[in-house]
Formats: structure tokens, C-alpha cells, sequence
């Protein structure tokens, strides 16, 4: 940290403003155009894959630019989550084995 | 169809902060672990909180992070707003699920109260209306309470943060992609997501290795959300 805790830069306010405004756009959105468009099936189900495409795509380039560790951790996250079903023991979990391999000498 | 008995009272409001409780945990870990991404890339105290508060919107928030860089440009910034927009999409349909229900009452309620909008909310929201609820303090109460919860975590997890000099020793930079991996893991629910979910991985692999940066995460989800519109089960 280069700045002070309660300063803020001009260009990362406009950013913070510019994703609260399409954030609250699509918050309304939605419900605002129901009962103007018709939702036909396509558009339900493009939405529906939409966020498993998100992540899906988010994750890819991280794996392959992270080698051994990320990807093992990734697999660690995936399968804690599998069997307990809690987001944050997963990721606990991967924290851990990521520390633990690190510790080991392993990148 | 509109319903014409919806109410609201603070007994609603009550009821709907109380059942949110059992996911307070969950909601200030994934809220403090923001505070703690926010300062290893750099972000001011006072900009973490304002990102928290007035974006609220977790996941969108921790991709934005990913790709923002000291010292902000023009492009990371805009593609900081795309990814957001692409990450809150699903918003549209939730808030349009909404509209039968909430129809009846009056825009400037419904309209600020569509702020507090979260997935969270929706489903305890649409699950009391399936059992016969009208009032949609519930609606508002645990969207209230959740906003709450989460602004505030965002402070010790922001100064923990602060202090870890390598983020790599604690794995710290795992922790996002650990959570994508374990947010992925309940969507999937038969071949549909299958397909879908290796043409955005492709399409997001090949735009990666041609161009770089963060444009495969936009190329990707649109791939992946064409392949689930026109695949039928």
C-alpha cells in the first residue's frame, strides 16, 4: 500500500461507481422489463449457463498460468466441496494444501 | 398474474434478518477474505469499503480484483465494469422472478429495495412465498441484514490482510480460484452443463493462449451461455 487508508484514486472511484451502477441496472433490470418481453425458454436457459461459463472461464487461464499447486488445490477445493457442501471449507482446505505444498518446496 | 395482498411489516423484516443467521458465517469469511484480496492488490481502506457496500456483489467483485492493477487504466477499468455486468447477468432473471410477487407494490418501494438483491435473499424470498407468505419483509429484512453483515466483515479481513508481506506462503492466492471451483461444483447438473461447460472452457483456452489478459473470461461465458440456450436436455 502506497496510499493512505482513507484516500481514494479518482480512476478506481469511477471504476467502484461504474460497477455498483450496471450492478443495480441489472438488480432492476430485470424486473423492470418482466411484463414487457416475453422470457422465452433460449433466453432462460442462456442465462441459466451463464454463470458456469463465468467461473468456468475465470478458472481456466489461472490453471494454466499456475502449474502443479493451483491446479492440485483447485482439484482439492472441487472435492471438499463435493462431499461437505461448504464453500469456505473448501477454500480453507485449498489454502491449506497450497501452504502445506509450498512449505514443501513444491511451486 | 399480479398478487394482490402483498404486505409489509417490521414482523416480516425481523423474521426475514433471523433466518439469514445461519449463513453469517459463511457471509463474513467470504466478505473479510474480500477485505484481505482488496489489500494485497492495493485497494485503500476506504475504497475496499466502498467497492463492499455500494457494488455488493461478491463473486463480480472478487473477479474485478483480479483484473485491477496499480495503477488504473482506462481499459482494465472498463473491462472491471464488463466483467461485473457479465458476472451480475444472472440478476435480470432473478429480479424478473421477482415481478408477480412484488408487482403490486408501489415503484418507490420495490424500486430501492431491488438494491439489496441478492441470490441469497431471492431464494429464502421465493421459498416463504411458495409456502403461502405475503409480506415481503422478507424480502427486505434479510436483504438488509445481509448487506449489513457483509459491509462490515470487510474491515478485519481488509487489515489481517494488510499484514501478510507474500500472499503465496498462506496460499492466499489460491483462495479465489478455490472458491470459483467450489461454487461450480452445485450448478452442475447433467450433460447441458457439460457441454456448455467445455465449449467456454475452450473458447476461454483459445482466446487466453491468443490474446492473453482477461478477454477469454468475456469470450468464454458468452460461448458457454449460447452452447446452454440452444441445448436441449
Amino acid at each position: 500500500m502506497t496510499e493512505g487508508a482513507f484516500t481514494a484514486d479518482t480512476m478506481v472511484l469511477f471504476a467502484i461507481l461504474g460497477m455498483a451502477t450496471v450492478t443495480y441496472a441489472l438488480r432492476a433490470g430485470g424486473y423492470w422489463v418482466m411484463g414487457r418481453v416475453t422470457v422465452t425458454p433460449k433466453i432462460r436457459r442462456g442465462l441459466e449457463a451463464l454463470p458456469g461459463a463465468i467461473i468456468v472461464s475465470t478458472i481456466l487461464p489461472i490453471i494454466l498460468q499456475g502449474g502443479l499447486v493451483v491446479g492440485l488445490c483447485i482439484i482439492v477445493a472441487a472435492a471438499v466441496q463435493l462431499r461437505l457442501k461448504k464453500e469456505y471449507v473448501a477454500v480453507f482446505a485449498a489454502a491449506a494444501v497450497a501452504t502445506a505444498l509450498r512449505a514443501g518446496g513444491f511451486q | 398474474m399480479l398478487e394482490k395482498n402483498v404486505t409489509l411489516s417490521l414482523q416480516g423484516c425481523v423474521q426475514g434478518a433471523l433466518m439469514c443467521i445461519p449463513v453469517f458465517p459463511g457471509i463474513i469469511v467470504f466478505g473479510a477474505v474480500f477485505g484481505t484480496v482488496a489489500a494485497q492488490k492495493g485497494l485503500s481502506f476506504l475504497e475496499a469499503l466502498l467497492m463492499n457496500t455500494i457494488v455488493f456483489a461478491g463473486a463480480s467483485q472478487f473477479v474485478a480484483m483480479e483484473i485491477y492493477s496499480e495503477p488504473l487504466d482506462r481499459p482494465t477499468l472498463i473491462a472491471m465494469v464488463g466483467i461485473t455486468a457479465a458476472i451480475n447477468m444472472r440478476m435480470l432473471l432473478i429480479g424478473a422472478s421477482l415481478r408477480p410477487w412484488l408487482g403490486q407494490v408501489p415503484g418507490y418501494k420495490t424500486y430501492p429495495a431491488l438494491f439489496f438483491l441478492t441470490d441469497l435473499n431471492w431464494l429464502l424470498t421465493l421459498s416463504q412465498y411458495e409456502k403461502g407468505t405475503r409480506d415481503w419483509g422478507i424480502y427486505l429484512g434479510s436483504g438488509l441484514i445481509v448487506w449489513a453483515v457483509w459491509s462490515l466483515s470487510v474491515i478485519p479481513g481488509y487489515f489481517a490482510g494488510s499484514l501478510i508481506s507474500d500472499p503465496k506462503t498462506f496460499g492466499l492466492d489460491l483462495v479465489l480460484p478455490a472458491f470459483f471451483a467450489a461454487l461450480l461444483v452445485p450448478l452442475w447438473k447433467g450433460k447441458r452443463q457439460t457441454v456448455s461447460w467445455l465449449i467456454a472452457g475452450g473458447v476461454a483456452w483459445a482466446t487466453w493462449v491468443l490474446f492473453g489478459g482477461y478477454w477469454s473470461i468475456f469470450t468464454g461465458a458468452v460461448a458457454g451461455a449460447f452452447a446452454g440456450a440452444y441445448l436441449d436436455d
